[in-house]
């Protein structure tokens, strides 16, 4: 090997910040935050639909800002801060967006509601969705197979609206 | 996803000495096309260089009046970026119609350049697949080829190149920054992908360890008379069939410049100079825009289930240059 070079590693000290308890953890170079998340800290409500990037069900606030999960590498992101599903609520009382989609009935089964939890409260931070049409196509990277989509559109616009008036 | 070792640069000389010193290595930014590959064993890198610390994640004027993409800067980032928005809304317009939020907040403007084909085989390794491996054969040539190349294509390979923002960039003539062992060289959009040729594995001209560092955008953004039209099978998060990039500099009437670069239908995207320069100095209409397209088209053909790309294209580029005018029927 060339002199100079940073010396490569398979496993990594790194600490990350989760749902505002900072964390110092091993891990291995290929685990995904996905899996670090529910295979090694058991906070197993950010879910694995596809593990491919198609289906939103492994949404989580990165740095504020809502990206798949599956297809980062914990590695990659020592340092940042996460938040996931369960670190939405402040003790008893839900997030303003969770008890809004319990009061819409804005889910079925259940398995893609996390996912676009986070995902509508990112796209209220983004603040670029101004129609419904706009909450229809940046929602769209969350599926539900249980077709639940009339009522999340409208827990989504009515929690827009709500933020925009706060 | 198979073991790998791992490195995170400093800086583009670490990173470009790093992929050097590791053999079968990668570069890594987003990660949202490196590792969805890597899980189904298309890609097997045995090491990854991390990039994303690297200080290439801002946007600046240069001096000619245009914009400069660091290569890390993300699709939203870009898409949404207050100048690209005012001076490149066609840039803005190609990013938006792809992939999902999630998926934009991740990526980055070199890896979406940089992402493989969608084709069904070259994602599924039961398959003989001349891109993946190479001297296997082209199941696509005789099997589902819908969503496959109607132009340039070659008997080893006939995929397309899955990203919009190519296409966008293809239709700004937007040059793209590369540093490597020798050094730094610039080179047009239109040479950084290539066609497949006997070497389908080959995706891009760049050097096996150069890498990307940023992204120019000259002056001139049709900000004007501009569009992108993206035709697919659903009306969002699906990639392109065809799609149209188009800008027009429109003077009374008249035609100065027209560019049309077309996605989903090459294994790079695809633009004719020579068919482009046919509108110079003619009146936007519908009867000149006709034989743009149909030039954009010549030589094109299909396979059992996309030949209808062909119509498709052509009209879709008669539709985009309609719409870039504003031209109301
Ligand atoms: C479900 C899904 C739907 C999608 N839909 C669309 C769509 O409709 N339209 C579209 O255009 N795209 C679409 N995409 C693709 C998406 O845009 C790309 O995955 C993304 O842009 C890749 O960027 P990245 O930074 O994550 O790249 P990475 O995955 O990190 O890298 C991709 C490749 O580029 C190389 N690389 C990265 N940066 C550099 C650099 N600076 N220099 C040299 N090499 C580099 C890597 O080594 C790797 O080979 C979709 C993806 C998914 C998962
Ligand atoms: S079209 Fe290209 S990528 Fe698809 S199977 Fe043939 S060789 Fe592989
Ligand atoms: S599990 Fe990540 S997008 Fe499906
Ligand atoms: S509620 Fe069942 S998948 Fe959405």
């Amino acid at each position: 090997m060339e002199k100079n070079t940073t010396a490569s590693v398979s496993k990594e000290k790194i600490s990350l910040t989760i749902n505002g308890t900072e964390q110092q953890l091993e891990v291995e170079v290929w685990t995904t935050l996905l899996d670090l998340l529910r295979e090694h800290l058991q906070l197993t409500g950010t879910k694995k639909g596809c593990d491919q990037g198609q289906c939103g069900a492994c949404t989580i606030l990165l740095d504020g800002n809502r990206i798949n999960s599956c297809l980062s590498l914990a590695v990659m992101h020592d340092g940042s801060e996460i938040t996931t599903i369960e670190g939405l609520a402040q003790g008893d009382e839900l997030h303003p967006v969770q008890q809004a989609f319990i009061d819409h009935d804005a889910f079925q089964c259940g398995y893609c509601t996390p996912g676009q939890i986070c995902s509508t409260i990112g796209l209220i931070k983004e603040g670029k969705a101004k129609t419904v049409d706009d909450i229809r196509d940046l929602m769209s990277g969350n599926i539900c197979r249980c077709g639940a989509y009339s009522n999340i559109v409208k827990v989504v616009q009515e929690a827009l609206e709500r933020s925009q008036q706060a | 996803m198979r073991p790998f070792t791992y490195t995170r640069a400093k800086d583009v000389a670490a990173a470009v000495t790093d992929i050097r010193a590791n053999s079968e290595a990668r570069f890594i930014a987003g990660g949202t096309n490196l590792l969805d590959l890597m899980k189904i064993d298309v890609m097997k890198p045995r090491h990854l260089v991390d990039i994303t610390r690297l200080a290439l994640d801002t946007i600046e004027e240069t001096d000619e009046g245009g914009l400069r993409l660091g290569a890390l800067v993300t699709n939203a980032d870009t898409a949404y970026h207050e100048q690209v928005e005012k001076r490149y809304p066609l840039l803005s317009h190609a990013i938006l119609a792809g992939a999902t939020a999630q998926l934009r907040n991740k990526a980055t403007d070199a890896g979406n350049l940089l992402q493989r084909t969608r084709c069904y085989y070259f994602y599924d390794t039961d398959t003989a697949c001349n891109k993946r491996e190479p001297g296997t054969g082209c199941s696509a040539i005789s099997g589902y080829n819908r969503n496959h190349a109607i132009l340039g294509h070659s008997e080893h390979c006939i995929a397309t190149h899955p990203s919009d923002m190519a296409v966008g960039l293809a239709a700004l003539d937007a040059r793209i920054l590369v540093t490597g062992p020798q050094g730094e060289r610039m080179l047009p959009i239109s040479d950084l992908h290539r066609l497949p040729g006997n070497t389908p594995e080959k995706d891009t001209n760049l050097g096996e360890n150069e890498i990307i560092t940023a992204i120019e955008l000259p002056p001139q953004g049709f900000a004007q008379h501009f569009t992108y039209l993206k035709n697919r099978d659903r009306a969002s998060y699906a990639f392109a069939l065809v799609s149209v990039a188009a800008g027009l500099e429109i003077e009374g009437g008249v035609i100065r410049e027209a560019r049309i670069a077309l996605g989903g239908v090459a294994h790079k995207p695809w633009r004719r100079p020579e068919a482009e320069a046919m509108l110079r100095g003619k009146k936007a209409s519908r009867e000149n825009f006709q034989p743009v397209a149909d030039a954009y088209v010549q030589g094109a053909k299909g396979f059992e289930h996309n030949t209808f790309k062909i119509e498709l294209a052509r009209r879709s580029i008669v539709r985009a240059l309609m719409t870039a005018a504003k031209i109301e029927e």
